[in-house]
């Protein structure tokens, strides 16, 4: 149908892409988990294991790995809370503001994620407007300083950032699911309840499945949030990886902790896509 | 649809003792917008009644279904059912079930929860929906397929367990819209059997859609011709058939020839022809229209019998179906008739015929108005 030479033309191009940018780099950082650095700060490619010994050993490093999971698994909790009645209103009850309701939940998405992080800084920071407001009204006297730089902060904001990516999966799934099975269900006498539990969520699962998949990923590799609002006690792995490629100048352990990361996110992408094979049913 | 076909004496019993009725609607009209879909629909459905609801599409005929089934709400008009009310129910109140156009089974449900969901909303006890699915599904022959996914089964199968699924809980009628029409020719005819064996087993009453007249005769005890949202005729096929009140009834189902002439003191007069037997003395003076249908006209041989009316012609056209043949006669002053033959007379085109029909035959049928 299409000439060699097109076809070549076409496919060559992103093959390089893919390569260049994505298998050397993570060739390099899987060489680089295997090699040491000496006290002067020198790389050695001299191959071992001890990168992945300190992983191991280190307490920081895993209760680390864990804590980003644990608010991973909040955000990603948070925002299938949050995107799920979002989009089952708008599939089954919006009507004709249907597209303006959707282009709504959209438009979060186009400004930057530096911006939406900073909004919240404002908003928790002690001089920031829920602690104006708290003391506006007088439930409080002096601005409280728990709301900002906490893991409170990263999952709330994490929550905000992500809940559109939650929201357009499951919304989809909805989509398409055929009314004429809500109309069957009602009229094999099944309630609006009923039918929801018993047609609806579980021909929406996959959906939930891709939403939960992108927010709990996402979020377990972020590490703005927990830079920008985390403080020392909402600290997420990701930042650990940065500091040890910068600051610390240790980039055979860095490299180490993002091959374990880049490791559990495939499994878990693996695992997900299986899952929403197996629950599909077109 | 084990097969068992009902006696025929039964049958005519069916018909000819009145049943009591089951469902009345009531003057139902509906509009969508400006759109008026529905005007002024009455009709009466029997217990144990085969009712097809026949149109063309856009003629409402959904629209009137998903009314019962509570799908849509009625402009205005009232449904009843015994001394309920039920156009105020919800769907899930009505002892009504529904056969959807493209079965709406459930994707994520094998065949035999597909069949159990009726009866598990409505918290029956495991035993009972066990039995009864298992009856059901014996009921329609799919047993053997009571753990496969819907997505696994044929279109015919799907069919299958959509009756189930719907009969398994005993409504007092059951609507189908349109269910053969995704299946190919050949399925579709024996469905149309097994379905009516299945109707006369349980004893439910049906209210059947369909666009398909042939179908629509094959089946039904009455037949509710709608067009344009407004009721033609309701009649069993027989008498639609051979009694059609209006041109588009005449026209719609089956073949026919409609003349248009004119009667003046008791003669009919349309063209060269005329007669003047049998005329219901109600037919007013003036326009008239009549319907002949083809197998009641005959090639003719020699005089012209009392009652009956002769025309000559030429064959303009033949067209084989099988059993029998339908040739197109060009007769004087542009009328042009057409006639069913036996296949494998030796007709051919451009020959010049004689023909007889009865006076009898030419049913005096209303011009149906126009309608938007």
């Amino acid at each position: 149908m299409f000439s060699r030479a097109y076809k070549t033309i076409v496919t060559v191009p992103p093959l390089l892409w893919v390569a260049v940018f994505l298998l050397i780099p993570y060739l390099l950082m899987f060489c680089y988990s295997f090699w040491s650095v000496t006290l002067a700060q020198i790389i050695v490619h001299s191959w071992n294991f001890e990168n992945y010994r300190e992983l191991l050993q280190k307490p920081v490093y895993w209760q680390t790995l864990l804590r980003s999971m644990w608010i991973a698994a909040r955000v990603t909790l948070f925002s299938l809370m949050l995107g799920y009645p979002l989009a089952y209103f708008l599939s089954f009850y919006a009507g004709k503001r249907k597209d303006l309701l959707y282009q709504l939940v959209i438009i979060p998405l186009w400004v930057s994620y530096l911006v939406r992080a900073y909004a919240w800084k404002t908003i928790l920071g002690s001089e920031g407007v829920l602690n104006t407001l708290l003391q506006y009204v007088h439930l409080t006297s002096h601005p409280l300083d728990f709301f900002l730089y906490s893991p409170f902060a990263v999952v709330l904001t994490l929550t905000h950032i992500y809940t559109p990516f939650t929201f357009l999966p499951i919304y989809a799934a909805l989509e398409h699911i055929p009314r004429n099975l809500v109309e069957a269900s009602q009229d094999l006498g099944a309630t609006s309840p009923q039918t929801f539990w018993k047609v609806i969520f579980p021909l929406s699962l996959p959906g939930v499945l891709a939403g939960a998949t992108f927010a709990f990923v996402l979020s377990l590799g972020d590490f703005l949030a927990p830079l920008l609002l985390g403080g020392p006690s909402g600290i997420m792995i990701s930042n650990i990886v940065v500091s040890l490629f910068g600051a610390a100048y240790n980039w055979p352990l860095g490299a180490a902790i993002s091959l374990c990361m880049l490791v559990l996110v495939v499994s878990l992408l693996f695992l997900s896509e299986r899952l929403e094979k197996k629950w599909s049913f077109s | 649809m084990t097969g068992t076909v009902t006696s025929s004496s039964n049958v005519a019993a069916n018909q000819s003792t009145a049943k009591p009725t089951l469902l009345s609607i009531r003057n139902v009209a509906k509009t969508f917008g400006r759109n008026v879909v529905l005007r002024n629909i009455s009709l009466e459905i029997a217990e144990g009644e085969f009712l097809t609801i026949l149109g063309e599409s856009g003629s409402g005929k959904t629209t009137l279904l998903r009314i019962i089934a509570g799908f849509e709400s009625a402009t205005s008009g009232e449904l009843w059912m015994g001394p309920e009310r039920l156009d105020q129910q919800p769907p899930y109140r009505r002892r009504v079930n529904t056969v959807f156009q493209h079965y709406a089974l459930f994707p994520h449900l094998t065949v035999e929860q597909n069949v159990a969901y009726g009866l598990r909303v409505a918290k029956r006890p495991e035993a009972e929906v066990a039995q009864r699915v298992a009856d059901a599904l014996d009921k329609v022959k799919m047993t053997a397929f009571a753990k496969s996914k819907p997505s696994k089964i044929s279109g015919g199968q799907q069919q299958r367990v959509a009756l189930a699924r719907a009969l398994v809980n005993r409504p007092r009628l059951l609507l189908l819209d349109e269910p053969l029409s995704a299946l190919d020719a050949n399925l579709r005819r024996q469905m149309q059997v097994e379905l009516k064996s299945l109707q006369r087993e349980v004893g439910i009453a049906f209210v059947f859609v369909t666009h398909d007249q042939e179908e629509a005769m094959v089946m039904s005890d009455r037949i509710a011709l709608l067009r344009s949202g407004e009721l033609e005729q309701v009649a069993t096929p027989r008498e639609i058939y051979s009694q059609p009140d209006t041109a588009y009834v005449a026209q719609f189902i089956g073949h026919t020839n409609l003349l248009k002439g004119s009667i003046r003191s008791g003669v009919a007069q349309c063209g060269s022809l005329s007669w003047s037997s049998s005329l219901p003395d109600s037919l007013p003076e003036g326009p008239a229209l009549f319907s002949l249908r083809p197998e009641h006209i005959r090639l003719a041989v020699g005089g012209v019998a009392p009652g009956f009316v002769r025309v000559r012609g030429r064959i303009i056209h033949q067209a084989f179906h099988g059993a029998t043949e339908l040739i197109r006669v060009a007769c004087a002053d542009g009328l042009v008739l057409v006639v069913r033959t036996a296949s494998g007379s030796a007709l051919k085109n451009d020959s010049e015929v004689e023909l007889d029909f009865s006076a009898d035959d030419a049913v005096p049928v209303r011009e149906s108005p126009e309608r938007i």
